[in-house]
């Protein structure tokens, strides 16, 4: 076994069970801490692959800020424990059978391409900042671009929606 | 059995290598953050006609050494109804976070040559650098933010409140003022970014980034400051309304781990500084300029001397050995790097990059010395309506012109 194949596993471990306890965690800032192990072991996977550039942004936005807003939101609206109710029957017979088929969907998924996905993931250098700029800004430039209108018109909506109780008190 | 074991460390020279240097900076750091209070108290208190810190040890110096035992030995309580995970995990990522920064900055521009080994000043050279650092940064904001909420007491919450929302304001206008920097480099590497300011060896200090992007520059001073919570921007742990802030609850050695992430973020700040506008590790003259290189020499020998003029006349029998003796060091290190050469030459790159480190350092204490606080609302209206305009304007003017020069 190889030291990336190791950094690998350990990752991956760190990101299942940081996924887990985001979901068995009782207090929201638990498990929003826990998300964020999610992301930050997710950012060590990009770095793995060489995706360097990936990595960094991946723990500057959804590291950094979007977690921040989140435990911010949680913070100011001071949310206690989290009540638990009996887990329901609907839940228990429909709701299981459901995970475990969608779980060895993906699975079945993945193994089928494993022969491709190991190709990609051996083209060996980083990958370049400057080639991703240029797919970003040269190639896909109208796709990225209606992207950032599109989350400008959502900041716009949320803007009115959060306006609206002053205009009509 | 030594001969095994000296075989182990050879294959894992590298290894070795960079353990070494982490504790080497490590304590180094630490060192200097204890004497960037006693500077701070120092400074502060001579701009206020005061003496600072005078009675332990000769003009204070050892105070640092009392306030690291009196926090080592003071009663570490937990607060009644903490979130005792988050409690003591809080300040654990303050610091951790906040030292980790710090490898990531070059200090020098040659290799020492050990064994055969080549060993730079710096713990890693990361070709993403900067990245690096801001995503480092971005994950700090937890240490304080967490801390105002584990604690579970009203004055830490709204500090920690407050320093969230301060940090992801500014933190967009940080990143978005050295992209200008990044646009000229072409790179996100800090020594690919010192390289580029050196392009014109014989224009000296007029080749720096800081003429260009002299927007970038303020923007990115004063944004880093609100990142580090620093005096104006201070208000997660304003003490005229929230005691201490987020910090508020925490006593011992655990208030001392905030501080000492406070003061590390500092110098990390200050080397950014340096290292972005000021050319990090150039010298200021033109490089034909050689007997600039007797400079350090020049500033510690006259220095040492005066220490010693000092001392010698201090009040407590104390200060006339110790300071004496601390002047002839300095005074030695100055003969030293003029009678060996190949050291002189090896110590100028890291001599302009600490000094200019230093004039930092200064300036974040002198500006705690001169302005008050900013209001919540000033703060949060400056922030997001002059300095982001601005760094993006910034961003557009530098760019449009290396577009038209054609690079």
């Amino acid at each position: 076994m190889n030291a990336p194949l190791v950094v690998f596993f350990v990752l991956a471990a760190i990101a299942i069970l940081g996924a887990v306890s985001l979901i068995l965690q009782r207090h929201p800032i638990h498990s929003a801490l826990s998300l964020i192990v999610v992301m930050v072991a997710l950012a060590g996977l990009y770095l793995l692959m060489g995706a360097e550039f990936v990595a960094a942004v991946q723990i500057i936005v959804y590291g950094g800020a979007i977690m921040v807003l989140f435990v911010f939101v949680i913070m100011l609206l001071n949310a206690g424990v989290e009540e638990r109710t009996n887990v329901s029957k609907m839940a228990a017979w429909a709701g299981l059978p459901l995970a475990i088929a969608l779980m060895g969907f993906i699975a079945a998924a993945v193994a089928s391409s494993t022969d491709r996905v190991q190709a990609a993931a051996q083209t060996g250098a980083p990958a370049p900042t400057k080639a991703l700029a240029g797919l970003l800004f040269q190639q896909f430039v109208y796709p990225f671009e209606l992207t950032s209108f599109l989350i400008l018109v959502a900041i716009l909506g949320a803007i009115v929606l959060a306006q609206r109780e002053k205009t009509h008190p | 059995m030594i001969d095994s074991l000296l075989n182990v460390a050879a294959e894992h020279a590298d290894l070795l290598i960079s353990l070494v240097k982490i504790l080497l900076l490590m304590f180094i750091v630490l060192t200097v953050n204890a004497y960037l209070t006693w500077f701070e108290r120092k400074v502060v208190a001579h701009m206020q006609s005061r003496w600072g810190p005078h009675r332990v040890g000769p003009h204070g110096l050892l105070q640092p050494l009392a306030d690291g035992a009196k926090f080592l030995l003071k009663e570490d309580p937990t607060p009644a109804g903490v979130d005792k995970f988050t409690y003591f995990l809080a300040p654990l990522m303050a610091l951790a976070l906040a030292l980790t920064s710090i490898a990531i900055i070059p200090f020098g521009p040659d290799p020492i040559r050990i064994l055969g080994h080549d060993i730079y000043l710096g713990i890693v050279d990361l070709n993403i650098g900067i990245l690096a650092l801001f995503a480092i940064t971005a994950l700090s904001v937890y240490g304080v933010a967490l801390a105002g909420w584990s604690s579970n007491s009203k004055y830490p919450l709204l500090g920690g409140l407050r320093s969230s929302a301060q940090m992801v304001s500014y933190e967009l206008a940080l990143t978005m003022s050295v992209v200008g920097v990044l646009l000229m480099a072409g790179s996100f590497s800090l020594r690919d970014i010192i390289n580029a300011q050196a392009i014109h060896p014989e224009r000296g200090i007029i080749g720096w980034n800081i003429f260009p992007q002299i927007l970038g520059f303020l923007c990115f001073f004063i944004a880093a400051i609100a990142e580090t919570n620093r005096v104006p921007f201070d208000l997660p742990e304003a003490e005229s309304e929230l005691v201490a802030g987020f910090h508020t609850e925490y006593a011992s050695f655990k208030f001392a781990m905030f501080f000492i992430a406070e003061y590390t973020s500092m110098i990390t700040v200050s080397a950014l500084c340096a290292i972005m506008f000021f050319g990090g590790w150039l010298s200021p003259f033109p490089a034909s300029w050689a007997f600039t290189h007797y400079l350090p020499s020049l500033i510690l020998i006259p220095f040492g001397l005066w220490v010693i003029w000092d001392g010698i006349r201090y009040e407590t029998i104390f200060g006339r050995i110790i300071l004496p003796g601390l002047g002839t060091v300095i005074t030695a290190i100055g003969a030293v790097l003029i009678v060996f050469p190949f050291i002189n030459e090896f110590i100028q790159g890291p001599f302009w990059l600490l000094g200019k480190i230093f004039f930092f350092l200064f300036v974040y204490v002198w500006m705690r010395g001169t302005l008050p606080r900013f209001r919540y609302d000033q703060l949060m209206s400056f922030g997001w309506k002059l300095l982001l305009p601005v760094s993006l304007a910034n961003v557009v003017i530098t760019a449009t012109i290396i577009m038209l020069r054609g690079h």
